[in-house]
């Protein structure tokens, strides 16, 4: 069993996956709604067999271990190595990408349309994503990273709202414009270093001048991804036209691949650029806090309030990030899990009842308690995680991110932490304005509570929030060497004690 | 064991009335609820005895690591000392009687069990906060006391001010829990420790240490000390963060006695007491404390004087005596403070239940110029709300006998006026405060006994003209069809509700005869055992009309409020029609709310507009994406040819220059390595 290629069987299996239903469609007439069950079924098996290996996988990992583990490396084409291993981080964004996989493949019951080309894309994409937090060679990691743009630019193209063409092209042109740049300083980094490897790019130091302009190339990208302000305007457009599985992977793992970049490649390899933008790091991150949840809160669209929250809470992680601090780290690492589940969890609340009434305007709801008394509990729990209510996930993360920041700048963090002011305002407003009141749109009526196959995906969701907020160390202590080694690292190269 | 029972007992009752409540129904979550208040209830009594009588030792019981990061370090804890216990026994005694109240007082409410749970998930929360051994579980109690208090003021989310309430309460709170979450952080910064003990012993290391940046330094202790008080003004609801708590009021009554008078209101009291080592080596923010605490004592007496809604009364009530224990407090009398605290809960609650009844009796109406007259079929709710009264006002007879507020409130002002012999910063002007809020607090007291029991019953003739508050289905009493022809159309409550307040009553008579030894007199050193910083040397000796001053100015309210409301019943409403400029800026609050809601709450609406509109759409959008496109719509009307419009075909080239770049990445890569 140790011998496995774990990380490659867990991020080729969906894959697999996508080849099997292709197969089928290939093999059988397509369109009917047994077949379109019978895709549902396989992407189901396998995403759960994919969450199921990286079970097993966890068992052969040591997270106080801070070095890469289930190292594969096998050379491959032009002198790139296929070079996978995981660290706590990737681990836990792994776990992360494939506890909700399952979750959104059941809550992509309402698409209808070409069922077997949504689900064919969705594995591809999470075989995509996955490969993001395990690659160990830069190119690879390339693929990986780009990869995903493209199934997810097509899942909002032709299963989006009615602008899925303007969001679609929006969401491409911010994020590949970033990432051309990194491309070219992918580029350099390798000529000057003469290695494609990860870990020894990371022991690598980069010239001080080479450091600044290569931090700017990858911050394009990892900025466009996370995203921050202002190159987040993509965001609430993408989100918005997006379907609701489509949302729930966009917010809840693919903007965490930015946090991973700067906590990858910008923290440990350009450590003195990192020291030097910390003051413009600290500057946009609390912007975005403030700036992005003033914005949420004059939303008329539940899913773009959503979506500019999300905005804010990423303003957190870095934040965390680039205090370089053990707390500030440990804070962003555990904001982005968390986030990865309130964001889709309230994500998927949308979808709820956009699946019944095919609208997101906060005004057409309203009084929701009175005939979906289950749903505005569930609704009213991933709220309050998202305001940061101690006790839910979202508490630990933004106290300790905010730690990391007061300790490198008092007045930064006296700025973000108006961010939990700011947070009930446009959280609460929201869920009164759709929850509250009375029931006054002949419409809503006859609207139905959440159904078994809901339950479902909200249990798990729900138990993760309360778990990881009433105990947080389960997720701090698993990440704590990888943090205390990228500080330390980080600490070390800029002199500092 | 024991300790560690009650506090988590609540919880466990509220999860199952909350998440049971379909199968258990409104009886059982009812019964379960109350039974495991009244077990948790008789086990604070017993701790409570234990500690003070019986010699138990302090202790800190641990259950689990909360949040350990690189010596941030937070441990779920039950914490047992002299404050702790006390704050057990209010909290839990309140409670279990507002419980048992609540069976009566929401009986034709058709969402019990939720109500229920709630209540009890309060309890757990405020518990969990008293009984926190650092600042991080603190704070955890402090906003899980804030869930509670949301969800329950807007228990009755189908009307729009229940929910603004809510909403109102939660961002103000957040206001000051801003403060709270940077006073926890500045401590762990400047003393390596959020633990309390950790905190104290570093503070004392170190008293001189500075926080700051740049040119910008002070005190790391005054710091700490103001920033955490700013998270006590936003709980205890003090003068600039004070707005949300009259609102709150629109939470069911028995909500407003168990948290908006008795427990969470004075989790602030509490705080600063809990850290009166810290806050006695900061003589500025001390003073600060002073101040704030004096303002409010004076602040919210002068609003209650011609509010007329009988629960904002008594709203504007808690928050004057919130800030004569903050005032207390300020002064070093901690002990003082926490001795109101104790005595408060009582009365308070016997007033606000009290209130209730009167309200449960006459269907839900809450505007005083509606009632009079209810003393006749209401005599039991009547002679209970005297007795509140009396505590509330402090009567007593100094050197004899007085009711509970008597020996805590007079303590408060006499510990202002020793401070202010010592020149600390705000006692006098606490002293005075605390003097004319006296004479203040009798009048409006009186103002409201008079208005609502006395003289004729000035409401409509049925009792049901329409107001928000009965629209939760309250359906009409039959008897009420008999009542005779201008007498109020009340009837008794039941005893399920009365004998609660039988129990607060013995409080508001004897809690504070019997305990002012302990608190504040002789016992006040073994009682306290060191928790908290009890003021130096022994006993003052106040001038006699220090000592007399409150009572003359009490008696003198009496009379004030016999004159307008009794001997010529009918001048105050005349008054008041008037609209002169004074009661005008009294009955609008001193236009805090006004002024808030054009500064904040439109300012922050316009700024959110303004990112929105031209920040993301016409700036960022107009120069980035859409620029862009627009532009490259330009060019490409020159080569419109080309363009089939097609999103396959776009999305194709997409995926074409994607896999370019790709293989032009490996291809780089490639040179690079070799």
């Amino acid at each position: 069993m140790e011998g496995l290629p774990w990380l490659s069987i867990i991020t080729f299996l969906p894959a697999a996956g996508a080849l099997l239903i292709l197969a089928t469609r290939a093999a059988l007439p397509g369109a009917n709604p047994g077949y379109d069950n019978g895709v549902r079924v396989i992407a189901l098996v396998v995403t759960l067999a994919t969450f199921a290996l990286n079970l097993v996988a966890l068992t052969h990992f040591d997270p106080t271990n801070p070095d890469f583990q289930l190292v594969e490396r096998v050379p491959w084409a032009l002198g790139v190595e296929y070079h996978m291993g995981v660290d706590s981080l990737g681990m836990v964004l792994m776990l992360l990408t494939t506890f909700l996989m399952p979750i959104c493949i059941l809550a992509s019951k309402s698409i209808e349309k070409q069922v077997a080309s949504y689900m064919t894309l969705f594995l591809i994409l999470e075989t995509l994503m996955l490969g993001v937090f395990c690659a160990l060679d830069i190119a690879v990691f390339y693929i990986f990273f780009e990869g995903g743009l493209i199934p997810m630019f097509i899942l909002i193209g032709v299963w989006g709202g009615a602008r899925r063409v303007y969001a679609a092209f929006k969401f491409f042109l911010y994020t590949l414009l970033g990432s051309i740049l990194m491309l070219v300083a992918i580029i350099f980094m390798t000529t000057t270093a003469g290695t494609t490897s990860i870990p020894a790019l990371m022991e690598h130091s980069f010239a001080k001048e080479a450091q600044t302009w290569l931090w700017l190339a990858f911050f394009a990208s990892f900025a466009v991804k996370l995203p921050m302000w202002p190159v987040h305007t993509w965001l609430p457009d993408a989100h918005v036209e997006a379907p609701t599985a489509g949302s729930v992977v966009l917010a809840a793992i693919l903007l965490k691949m930015g946090g991973y970049g700067f906590l990858r490649f910008s923290l440990p390899m350009f450590p003195d650029a990192s020291a030097l933008f910390t003051p413009f790091m600290f500057s946009l991150s609390v912007v975005a806090i403030i700036y992005t949840s003033l914005v949420a809160w004059r939303q008329t669209d539940i899913k773009k309030l959503i979506a500019y929250s999300s905005v804010a809470h990423m303003g957190f992680v870095t934040l965390g990030i680039f205090s370089g601090t053990e707390q500030g780290v440990q804070g962003a690492i555990f904001q982005m899990l968390s986030h990865g589940f309130i964001s889709g969890a309230l994500f998927l609340c949308v979808g709820v009842v956009y699946d019944r009434m095919h609208t997101r305007e906060i005004s057409f709801y309203g009084g929701l308690v009175h005939r979906m008394p289950v749903y505005a509990a569930v609704f009213m729990l991933f709220t309050l995680a998202n305001v940061g209510l101690p006790g839910l996930s979202g508490f630990p993360g933004e106290i300790l991110s905010l730690y990391g920041a007061f300790q490198a700048s008092a007045w930064f963090a006296v700025a973000a932490t108006i961010g939990v002011i700011l947070a009930p305002v446009y959280g609460l407003s929201l869920y009164r304005r759709v929850a509250f009141g009375t029931l006054d749109n002949p419409k809503l009526a006859d609207i139905a509570d959440l159904n078994a196959r809901e339950w479902i995906i909200f249990v798990p969701l729900a138990l993760a929030t309360l778990i990881l907020g009433l105990s947080p160390m389960l997720a701090l202590d698993f990440t704590q060497a990888t943090a205390e080694t990228i500080v330390s690292a980080y600490r070390a190269a800029l002199g500092a004690p | 064991m024991i300790e560690t029972i009650i506090v988590l007992a609540p919880l466990f009752a509220a999860a199952i009335a909350g998440l049971g409540q379909r199968f258990l129904g409104d009886k059982l979550a009812m019964a379960i609820t109350t039974g495991t208040l009244g077990i948790a209830c008789a086990l604070s009594l017993y701790t409570f005895a234990m500690f003070t009588w019986g010699g138990a030792p302090e202790r800190v019981t641990e259950l689990f690591r909360f949040v350990d990061v690189a010596g941030f370090t937070s441990t779920w804890s039950v914490r047992i000392d002299a404050l702790s216990v006390v704050m057990l026994v209010v909290v839990t005694v309140v409670s279990f009687l507002v419980h048992v109240y609540s069976i009566g007082y929401m009986d034709e409410d058709p969402h019990k069990a939720r109500f229920f749970s709630y209540l009890s998930f309060f309890t757990f929360a405020m518990l969990a906060l008293v009984t926190a051994n650092d600042l991080l579980q603190m704070f955890f109690g402090w906003e899980g006391v804030g869930l509670a208090s949301y969800l329950l003021i807007g228990f009755w989310y189908q009307n729009k001010a229940p929910n603004d309430a809510a909403i109102k309460a939660f961002v103000v709170n957040r206001v000051g829990d801003f403060g709270f979450a940077l006073g926890i952080m500045a401590a762990f910064f400047c003393y390596g420790s959020i633990e309390f003990h950790g905190i104290f012993e570093a503070a004392k290391a170190a008293p001189d240490m500075m926080l700051g940046v740049g040119d910008f330094q002070v005190r790391a202790i005054e710091a700490v000390c103001v920033l955490l008080f700013i998270g006590a003004m936003g709980k205890s609801a003090q003068f600039f963060l004070h707005t949300w708590l009259p609102d709150a009021m629109e939470g069911p009554t028995p909500v407003s006695a168990l948290i908006h008078a008795a427990t969470m209101v004075t989790a602030g009291v509490f705080m600063v007491c809990r850290l009166s080592e810290l806050y006695h080596m900061a003589p500025i923010a001390a003073g600060f404390v002073t101040i704030i605490g004096a303002a409010t004592a004076f602040f919210a007496a002068t609003v209650g004087l011609a509010q007329n809604d009988i629960k904002r009364v008594v709203a504007y009530s808690t928050c004057s005596q919130l800030g004569y224990m903050f005032f207390a407090a300020g002064v070093g009398a901690y002990n003082v403070a926490m001795f109101h605290l104790f005595t408060h809960a009582f009365f308070k609650a016997l007033l606000f239940l009290g209130a209730g009844s009167v309200i449960h009796g006459l269907h839900h109406e809450q505007d005083m110029r509606r009632m009079g007259g209810v003393r006749k079929p209401m005599p039991i709710t009547w002679a209970m709300m005297l007795i509140g009264t009396l505590a509330l006002i402090g009567f007593g007879i100094p050197g004899v006998f007085g009711f509970a507020g008597f020996y805590s409130k007079d303590a408060a002002i006499e510990a202002a006026f020793a401070a202010g012999e010592e020149h600390l910063l705000g006692a006098e002007l606490a002293f005075w405060a605390g003097i004319s809020a006296a004479l203040l607090t009798s009048f409006y007291s009186w103002r409201l006994m008079f208005m609502t029991f006395e003289g004729a019953y000035r409401g409509a003739a049925h009792g049901h003209d329409k107001n928000g508050h009965d629209s939760h289905g309250h359906e009409p009493h039959g008897h009420d069809a008999h009542a005779a022809p201008g007498a109020a159309p009340a009837h008794e409550s039941p005893p399920v509700m009365l004998w609660p307040l039988y129990a607060l009553a013995f409080g508001a008579v004897f809690a504070g005869f019997l305990f002012a030894p302990y608190f504040i007199g002789e016992m006040a050193t073994p009682f306290w055992r060191n928790v908290i910083h009890l003021p130096h040397g022994g006993h003052h000796d106040f001038p006699a009309w220090v000592i007399w001053a409150p009572l003359i100015v009490t008696a003198a309210g009496f009379l004030f409020a016999c004159f307008f409301y009794l001997w010529n019943a009918g001048l105050g409403a005349r008054i008041a029609a008037a609209g002169g400029p004074i009661h005008g800026f009294l009955y609008n609050k001193w236009f805090f709310d006004e002024i808030y809601d054009f500064v904040f709450v439109k300012g922050a609406r316009a700024l959110g507009d303004f990112f929105w509109k031209w920040g993301d759409q016409k700036t960022i959008d107009g120069l980035g994406p859409d620029g862009v496109s627009a532009s490259t719509r330009f060019f490409s009307r020159q080569m419109r040819k080309v363009q089939t419009g097609l999103v396959y075909h776009y999305s194709f080239i997409m995926l074409i220059a994607a896999v370019g770049f790709g293989a032009y990445a490996i291809w780089a890569v490639g040179q690079g390595a070799q």
